[in-house]
């Protein structure tokens, strides 16, 4: 067992890990963030995407001693309290979830797109989100809350 | 000013939003231990003995084989027709029968411990002949039940053939079709815990769309009392058809009670790909015959299903295909047939669309070959088929009355927002300039059934102590936002605030009897639920109120705009629900103020027309799909907002089975494609926008008018997205095509075409 | 799925990664984790050490040195995309860095993992040995170089020691040059891939996942010095190939589309 220091959401956890403990494993069961879901195993459809220092990663292919010392937001790092996120504000007003399974990983991936591109065209956006996959709302109103939320300045 | 048609966001959101969502793998389920299944490699397979001794070596870990299981079979479902001697062993006891079969179960104490002893299970297989495709399989010469003595599960039509079928017909043409096998892949991988209660009660959380008839299911083959059973289905990520009861939710009831300890299970996606049922793989034969001038006099359809290794509702969706093969037409005479047999594959159970994306796929690919044959516009060739918008009620040869329709309607909207002139003008331009990419236009008209068997739905409505409601349905939304939509109706009827009105579902200690949500049926049925027990609650609180004014029941009325009671033409004294409900608690009444209804439909037709604009590159076969234009009428929307929502999502995966995805296994019954990366579930990189139109005609056969719409945009996307591409490829005298549609089965069939 | 057990050390310079692998025949490197990760899932992989190079960050660079360019090993896909030297001097890198995987991908991958791991469907790999790279490697005895042409020696196997570090690749200035592929879906590998560039006066031409190891195609590349139009020296693209059939297309589909991608790339420059 080793132990690491992760910062997540803000808040400095420490956890005693295996070497083998997936990141999205250690902010789902040790640490009871259990907004991160897991939805493939082989790196396909981006449910479990974080930020990591910033940027979009798949938490399931990250080892958690590989996050050792650095940041993790989730999505339960987006709110503020009970204001939602411009990004979470865009996604309920068009529509974008249905069984709200990819939805975490598909915001946390918004946001990182955002912050690389604040004005995407429609193409950038759909390879932005080329790593998440969706099988409810065929995509439309995903590409039109990335849009609203990068209107409103995300 | 009704809520009704109005695109109100949806009260679910915020949970999901803040992740919060409430799915089985995210609940708290204190001691319990992990179970995870040892699988079949093997396709087919005698299984000549199991060693676990040195998976139990590792510290508090148990091995259970099929010897152990004393219940069961699971299934098959009893349906009319279907071969009730194939069930299936919750564990293989003697032979697996596909690859992923469950040959062992693995206790232990955390995920990790499973996933290290599940591989120290030394199982001895004896490999055996396999039977993977439906064809050979259908030649039952490797049997997968010897003792049953073939391996047709079911048949429907007559194999006997008019031969004076296609009589007057000018012209004759037959092809073939393949609607392939699909997954379901929900995003949500499945998940089940269950727990032994002090009181021998079991507790077990499924994620599944049918709580109410799991329990039923769950109880029945382990021979329990249903009362001794409470499933809940919190949070569900998706279905698509496929989370209905299967052995993994058994067998985590079997083991709670078994073990006395609580139990949980969660599948991987890998397992998903080959444990969680599959989607169509009906092989398709048909002949189309009619006049020169474009009128369709007969149709035959030979329906070969594959089944998979276990009988479920797949082998019984040829009876689906057949209902509505007519499609959107006035055929006078039609005949199919079909044989659902089974494979050494995943067993084929419903999967959005569930027959009748088959149905459509063979009509359409037969009206366009027959408009090619005689030379004729295929839009051209419709208009002189369609069954007219007087007709209705309209039997078809086929034996369905369709309930109400305007198809040539539905047509005329989409090609006007196509551009279909411009289109067919843009498509010249690129012709005559002869560059390696053109364009190919595909329509399709279509039909669907929603609520096939007239099931019915249980709806209740409570008035709570403050003044607001809940709703008690039977449904399980699982992403289609009865939560919003739901309350909408319920508001609508009692005259309260949408932010009054909660609905409640999934617990089957709570609610008190239901089907759940698959076929398209939830609006018009739980939503007609909904709305009947409401008024019924309304009908309760004007007895009341009449009680309170010392008035006649007849003389109450609610004014809904409002939300208040009072007697008619007199605006004072008045009640709102909130005094009402005061009132009535403090009198010990407010048990009055709650009503359950049971309603059943009958089958309605959802129908549309969608239009496919793709782009080919015919030098490396890949086709690029620039537009799909979407009608899709399902009767009066709701909420026309979460309509969409279903027409996107339906419409992505008709694309995507015409041009993406395909689970194929190779001849052994290996499967290929068993993980995301292998199969082809496309991106929104993939995909374009949708131009999803609404058109409404209500049906007569319920109050709100409402058909479904969940499964629709499946309907018409596929044939759309086939006919574009082999109307690109016209010009290079390609006249078939397999689905997927990839690169290279376009290049190749460029070639033949050639040679 | 959850992987087999492993121990994990971290490195804190080339030199202990180096020892560090020198513990165990089954220690590996990890860098982004994007190739390692996934097979550790599945359990196709079962390292008994894994050495975390990822923090290594004085091997994330791009730098120009002459007539070359030098890439740190540990450089992410997303930093290739977005450098500006590359963007100028060669710029198929950074526009095949751009359509590996998804952004996720690209945020965490690394150039000297993509190569090293001797991936026949690598890009990155294939646009290396197109280039006649050197690639600048760490083990116990100190550095060498070793050429594209000699790194790639077959499926998963390169010329890397068991306890050797890729810790840089040096590329050439190109003055023209493209990568073109053809994907099943977005976020796929490619079925075929076709790098091309003009490296000082000859035009270089490299294929994707067309053979066991990234393959230069020398008879396009001959054909070309000889004065054949690029169609003529396309159609030489997959002599001496034999590319293999999987789900993503047949062995002569593949020979196909170098045809048409070689054509096209040659066209570009």
């Amino acid at each position: 067992m080793t132990r690491i220091a992760v910062t997540v959401n803000g808040s400095r956890q420490e956890a005693d890990v295996e070497p083998r403990q997936l990141l999205v494993y250690l902010l789902r069961e040790q640490l009871g963030l259990k907004g991160t879901n897991v939805g493939c195993d082989t790196s396909s459809c981006g449910a479990c995407t974080v930020l990591l220092d910033g940027e979009s990663v798949k938490s399931c292919t990250v080892l958690a001693v590989q996050a050792d010392g650095c940041e993790v937001t989730t999505v339960e790092g987006l709110a503020d309290g009970a204001e939602f996120h411009t990004v979470q504000q865009a996604f309920h007003e068009q529509h974008a979830l249905q069984c709200g399974y990819c939805t975490p990983g598909f915001m946390m991936a918004t946001v990182s797109l955002l912050k690389e591109h604040p004005d995407p065209s429609e193409e950038e956006i759909r390879h932005g989100l080329e790593g998440n996959l969706c099988r409810c709302t065929g995509y439309h109103n995903i590409v039109r809350a990335v849009q609203a939320a990068a209107r409103a300045g995300a | 000013m009704s809520i009704l048609g109005h695109r109100v966001l949806r009260k679910e959101d915020p949970r999901f939003l803040r992740g919060e969502g409430r799915y089985v793998e995210n609940l708290p389920l204190e001691g319990a231990l992990a179970v995870t299944f040892v699988r079949s490699p093997f396709a087919h397979a005698r299984i000549a003995g199991i060693d676990a001794s040195a998976a139990v070596a590792l510290p508090n870990v148990q091995v259970l084989t099929g010897a152990d299981v004393d219940v069961g079979p699971f299934g098959p479902p009893h349906l009319p027709g279907l071969e009730q001697g194939m069930g299936r062993p919750l564990v293989v006891v003697d032979r697996a029968r596909f690859v992923g079969e469950i040959v062992a179960i693995v206790v232990s104490e955390g995920r990790a411990a499973g996933a290290d002893a599940a591989e120290l299970v030394v199982v001895d297989y004896e490999p055996l002949p396999a039977a993977v495709r439906p064809a050979d399989a259908a030649k039952d010469e490797v049997l997968l039940f010897p003792e049953v003595g073939t391996n047709v599960a079911a048949r429907s039509g007559s194999p006997e053939h008019d031969a004076g079928l296609f009589d007057g017909c000018d012209v004759v043409v037959s092809d073939t079709l393949v609607s392939q096998r699909m997954a379901p892949c929900p995003l949500e991988p499945r998940s089940a815990a269950a727990e032994l209660g002090a009181d021998g009660r079991i507790t077990a959380w499924l994620s599944t769309q049918t709580p109410h008839q799991d329990r039923l299911g769950i109880a029945e083959t382990l021979g329990l009392e249903p009362s001794q059973l409470r499933v809940i289905a919190p949070d569900v990520g998706g279905g698509f058809g496929a989370k209905q009861l299967n052995v993994e939710d058994v067998l985590l009831v079997w083991l709670a009670r078994r073990l006395g300890r609580p139990v949980r299970w969660t599948e991987t996606r890998s397992e998903s790909m080959l444990a969680l049922p599959h989607g169509r793989a009906a092989h398709l034969e048909f002949t189309v015959g009619g006049t020169r001038d474009g009128k369709v006099l007969a149709y035959r359809l030979g329906i070969l299903q594959d089944g998979g290794a276990y009988p479920l509702l797949g082998s019984f969706l040829p009876n689906l295909t057949a209902l509505l093969s007519s499609g959107v037409y006035a055929i006078p005479r039609i005949e199919v047939e079909g044989r659902s047999v089974v494979t050494n594959t995943t067993p084929i159970s419903a999967f959005r669309g569930a027959g009748r994306p088959e149905a459509c796929q063979a009509i359409e690919r037969a009206l366009d070959l027959f408009a090619a044959e005689i030379g004729m516009d295929p839009v051209e060739v419709r208009r002189r088929n369609f069954i007219p918008k007087d007709a209705f009620p309209y039997t078809t040869a086929s034996g369905a009355t369709y309930d109400s329709g305007d198809y040539e309607g539905a047509l005329d909207l989409a090609l006007h927002a196509a551009g279909y002139e411009e289109l067919r003008a843009a498509q010249r331009r690129r012709r005559e300039e002869g560059g390696a990419k053109q364009l190919g236009i595909g329509i399709a008209s279509y039909i669907e059934i929603t609520n096939v068997i007239a099931e019915s739905e249980f709806g209740e409505v409570e008035i709570t102590p403050e003044g607001g409601a809940i709703v008690r349905t039977g449904s399980f939304s699982h992403g289609q936002g009865h939560e919003t939509t739901f309350a909408m109706i319920a508001a609508e009827r009692l005259g309260l605030p949408i932010e009054q009105v909660t609905v409640l579902k999934g617990d089957t200690d709570d609610i008190a009897r239901g089907t759940g949500t698959y076929g398209s049926k939830s609006m018009q049925l739980g939503g007609m639920a909904a709305s009947l027990a409401a008024d019924e609650v309304v009908e309760r609180a004007k007895k009341l109120v009449a009680d309170y004014f010392e008035a006649s029941p007849a003389d109450i009325a609610l004014d809904r705009a409002v939300g208040r009671f009072r007697v008619v033409d007199a605006p004072e004294p008045s009640l709102s629900w909130p005094e009402l409900a005061a009132r009535a608690a403090a009198d010990e009444r407010l048990a009055e103020l709650k009503a359950e209804h049971d309603f059943q439909g009958a089958p309605t037709f959802p129908f549309g027309a969608h239009i496919a604009v793709v782009e080919v590159d015919t030098e490396t076969g890949q086709v690029e799909l620039l537009r799909l234009v979407a009608v899709d009428d399902a009767g009066t929307l709701i909420n026309p907002l979460l309509a969409q929502g279903q027409q996107h999502g339906g419409v992505a995966t008709g694309v995507a089975q015409a041009l993406y995805e395909h689970f194929v296994y190779d001849d052994d019954g290996t499967p290929l494609t068993s993980t995301f990366v292998g199969y082809g579930f496309p991106s929104s990189a993939d995909l374009p926008l949708w131009e999803a139109i609404a058109m409404e005609t209500p049906t007569p056969l319920n109050a709100l008018g409402a058909k479904g719409i969940g499964e629709s945009g499946t309907m018409g996307a596929t044939p759309a997205v086939l006919s574009a591409v082999l109307d690109a490829l016209a010009p290079a005298g390609v006249r078939h095509l397999d689905m997927p549609v990839s690169g290279e089965n376009v290049w190749r069939a460029i070639q033949e075409a050639k040679a | 799925m959850i992987p087999a057990a492993f121990e994990y050390e971290r490195a804190g310079s080339v030199d202990e990664a180096v020892s560090l692998l020198g513990r165990d025949e089954d220690a590996k490197l990890l860098a982004g984790g994007h190739s390692l990760i996934p097979m550790l899932r599945l359990r196709f992989a079962r390292p008994s050490l894994l050495v975390d190079v990822g923090r290594l960050d004085e091997l994330r660079y791009v730098r120009e040195d002459g007539d070359r360019i030098a890439i740190g090993a540990l450089t992410r896909h997303a930093e290739l995309v977005r450098d500006p030297v590359l963007a100028k001097h060669c710029a198929l890198i950074g526009e095949a860095a751009a359509g590996i995987g998804d952004p996720q991908v690209r945020h965490r991958g690394t150039i000297g993992g993509s190569v090293a791991h001797g991936d026949p469907a690598s890009d990155l790999a294939t646009i290396v040995l197109t280039l006649d790279a050197d690639l600048v490697v760490r083990g116990p005895s100190g550095e060498r170089t070793i050429p594209a042409a000699e790194f790639f020696s077959g499926m998963f196997v390169t010329a890397l020691a068991h306890q050797e570090m890729l810790t840089e690749i040096r590329v050439p200035k190109v003055s023209a040059g493209a990568y073109l592929r053809v994907k099943r879906r977005a976020q796929d590998w490619a079925t075929v891939g076709v790098a091309a560039a003009r490296v000082g006066g000859r035009v270089q031409v490299g294929l994707t996942s067309m053979g066991a190891t990234p393959l230069r195609a020398r008879s396009v590349e001959e054909s070309l010095a000889g004065g054949a139009s690029p169609a003529d020296a396309a159609a030489h693209a997959a002599d001496g190939t034999q590319p293999r059939s999987d789900v993503s297309g047949s062995g002569e589909y593949r020979a196909h589309l170098a045809q048409v991608l070689v054509r096209r790339a040659l066209e570009q420059l």
